[in-house]
């Protein structure tokens, strides 16, 4: 029987959640990671490894890996660094990504280091230099709070040398050729504010993948469809609550089913009016209805980060999202019905799913 | 011999790593070029390129010192995590 396995990362280390196919009955492991502040914790299908990408205020920045699904811990910085001569620091790995094997790490200051050799060492991939504006990237002045740099990158279905990454506050790009040369892809999106160059200026917190051409993203200002692989972007914020949040899964299985947790949008970013509800469209963003059943209602200001929600691959998928105050919640029917599944994690970086046969 | 103490958010990460070791070293940066020899990784863990990370305080008998600070035969050295918080 195959063995559900949620990955936490956490602000004091990362959690690992256990169950079956059934995923009604979970058991607890961790905190792993000497408790380092975990922004993303991952599991490489192919070679069975678990990733987290931990910054820590006094030892700097590394990843963890486990080959043994959280027995045993061992971490890795080499090669994680920008030349001395190049004036730039990297305070943080924010971002993972992983592939028959490669590991791809996103830093603040943006970049995107790449491991081979699963995890032992690392060297530097891009910088995605020569974009417009990136000269004042490293900026502090032009950092939005969290300061994560490369906060996502997102991974084609099938071509290794494809995929996208979001720089924090300034948009998204994509790469065809293995991160050689990239391209902005904002076409469509909507900015409330003064931007200095046409293509970038845009605040996108969260790609996901829904099938060979489409892609869904949360930004700061609406959620957005893309129906010619990020080509151009179309608005549907209509029928939200608000038009800010962070986290997003598409369903593995239908490309018109997707899920967004609206916040509000000002200081408080957590769910409005104080009921916990995640938002599921089944017609690519046409129309949106909120799914409630077991989630608090009342009095429930929580908040949920851009990797805080996670969908699995079974037939009939499972969500599991985590709030910053350390309440995970999953659910066995695509989001019909929820279980609180832990209470008192520490703030809530990251979830991810994995199902292993 | 410099008498070398090390905070204990270090021991974990390196088996075999005490909290406190004697180290034949003319400098701070020796020291822990020192470490690093025995423990492959440890520098990066105190150190940012060409400096000490910025939360990492280094005192040669209890004075504030950077890599650049030598050592005496008998100097005592204390590497601090230096903040703290929830």
């Amino acid at each position: 029987m195959p063995k559900t396995l949620v990955l936490v990362g956490t602000r004091k280390g990362a959690f690992l959640l256990e169950s079956d196919a059934d995923r009604r009955d979970w058991a607890l492991r961790g905190p792993f990671c000497e408790g380092w502040p975990v922004y993303h914790a991952i599991h490489d299908a192919v070679t069975g490894t678990i990733y987290a990408a931990a910054a820590s205020e006094w030892h700097g920045s590394a990843v963890w890996r486990s080959t043994d699904l959280g027995a045993t811990w061992t971490l890795s910085s080499e090669g994680i660094a920008y030349d001395e001569s190049s004036g730039r620091k990297l305070s943080k790995v924010s971002t993972l990504a992983a592939r028959n094997g490669r590991v791809l790490v996103g830093v603040e200051a943006p970049g995107i280091f790449e491991s081979k050799d699963g995890g032992e060492t690392f060297s530097l991939l891009t910088t995605l230099a020569g974009q417009p504006g990136s000269e004042a990237w490293d900026d502090p002045a032009n950092q939005p709070p969290g300061h994560l740099g490369i906060s996502a990158i997102a991974l084609d279905k099938s071509d290794d040398s494809r995929f996208w990454a979001i720089v924090q506050g300034i948009g998204l790009f994509e790469t065809t050729d293995d991160g050689s040369t990239w391209t902005p892809r904002n076409r469509g999106l909507r900015a409330d504010w003064p931007r200095p160059h046409e293509e970038v200026g845009f605040c996108v917190h969260k790609v996901v993948r829904s099938d060979d051409t489409r892609l869904f993203q949360q930004n700061h200002v609406g959620m957005h469809r893309s129906d010619d692989d990020g080509h151009t972007w179309t608005e549907i914020t209509e029928g939200l609550p608000t038009e800010f949040g962070f986290a997003a899964a598409a369903h593995p299985h239908d490309r018109d089913t997707f899920y967004v947790v609206p916040l509000e949008p000002l200081h408080g970013r957590t769910m409005p009016e104080g009921r916990a509800t995640v938002w599921q469209t089944k017609d690519a963003g046409s129309s949106w209805r909120p799914l409630t059943k077991g989630l608090p209602q009342e009095d429930a200001y929580l908040g949920v980060l851009r990797e805080a929600m996670a969908i699995d691959s079974y037939d009939s998928p499972g969500l599991y999202f985590g709030t910053s105050t350390g309440q995970l919640f999953a659910s066995n029917d695509e989001g019909e019905s929820w279980s609180e599944i832990a209470s008192y994690l520490p703030p809530i970086s990251s979830v991810e799913v994995a199902v292993i046969d | 011999m410099a008498d070398l103490h090390l905070p204990g958010t270090l021991t974990p990460l390196f088996a075999g790593l005490p909290r406190r070791l004697d180290v034949e070293a003319a400098t701070v940066d020796d020291a822990i070029s020192e470490l690093e020899r025995q423990w492959p990784g440890l520098r990066d863990r105190l150190c940012e390129p060409g400096n000490l990370r910025t939360h990492i305080h280094v005192y040669v008998d209890r004075e504030r010192a950077t890599l650049a600070t030598p050592l005496e035969p008998r100097s005592r050295v204390d590497v601090i995590a230096a903040i703290s918080g929830g």
